[in-house]
């Protein structure tokens, strides 16, 4: 498996996506107008696939990172665990993902 | 093939000396340290971050406003974006060191680097503490 390569490439999205999270809150803090113009990119198509792309890298980033954490704590070696640790890193980002957006759908937040 | 190192070194010191106590960097493993505090600190942080977010989605910007600035979500808010941005300095600083070969661009991008994630902190901290005063 490469997915330290995933890893360092989701940092680096990460990395450019904060300029949308301070958009947001800066949006916030200047007013109605700022806002709606946050909220009409972020329900747009583009703007929704690339919050559904940071809610991904964020949570892979995440679960690698946890990965990576437990590799310093000198368990996780072995070959069948280190597969293991990347598979599970792999399937619980897409899936917390996945769980995410539903949750969010749900309780009303695709409006 | 390169002269041999003997040759191009004019220090004095041997190359054990350069290296010892901070080493070379002269930081000696801060960054990797702090790299692992920031992480952890994000790992207790993003239950309650994702919580926040998922209160503000489809309010508009009154009802977001509110939110962000009630003292708890604040605070949170504000410990996340320091883990985040110091996370992320250091992170992108591997990422350049390891990719960026010319000493001068290196420097350069080393700034850019230290610029982007400070400007990205402040602003954002600036927008929590504005919506906390509530003005």
């Amino acid at each position: 498996m490469a997915l330290s390569i995933v890893h360092r490439a989701t940092g680096i999205a990460l990395y450019f996506g904060t300029l949308l999270l301070a958009w947001w809150l800066i949006s916030a803090a200047s007013g109605p107008t700022a806002y709606a113009n946050v909220q009409a990119f972020t329900s747009s198509f583009l703007g929704r696939l690339i919050v559904f792309g940071y809610t991904w890298a964020l949570l892979h980033h995440l679960f690698s990172g946890l990965r990576h954490l437990v590799w310093d704590l000198g368990y996780g070696f072995k070959a069948s665990e280190r597969e293991a640790l990347t598979w599970g890193a792999l399937i619980a980002g897409i899936a917390a993902t996945v769980l995410l957006w539903v949750v969010a759908y749900a309780i009303g937040g695709g409006r | 093939m390169s002269e041999p190192r003997t040759q191009t070194v004019k220090s004095m010191r041997t190359p054990l000396a350069r290296v010892r106590n901070l080493g070379a960097s002269h930081s000696g493993t801060s960054d990797f340290w702090r790299q692992r505090l920031t992480a952890v600190a994000m790992l207790l942080l993003i239950l309650p971050v994702i919580i926040i977010v998922m209160m503000l989605l489809g309010r508009n910007q009154a009802g977001a406003a509110q939110i962000l600035g009630s003292p708890l979500v604040a605070i949170v808010l504000l410990l996340f974006i320091i883990a985040s941005a110091w996370h992320m300095k250091i992170g992108m600083q591997v990422v350049i060191e390891d990719y960026v070969h010319g000493e001068k661009v290196k420097l350069a991008a080393i700034m850019a680097n230290n610029f982007f994630s400070i400007a990205v902190a402040l602003a954002s901290i600036y927008a929590i503490l504005k919506l906390s005063s509530g003005v």
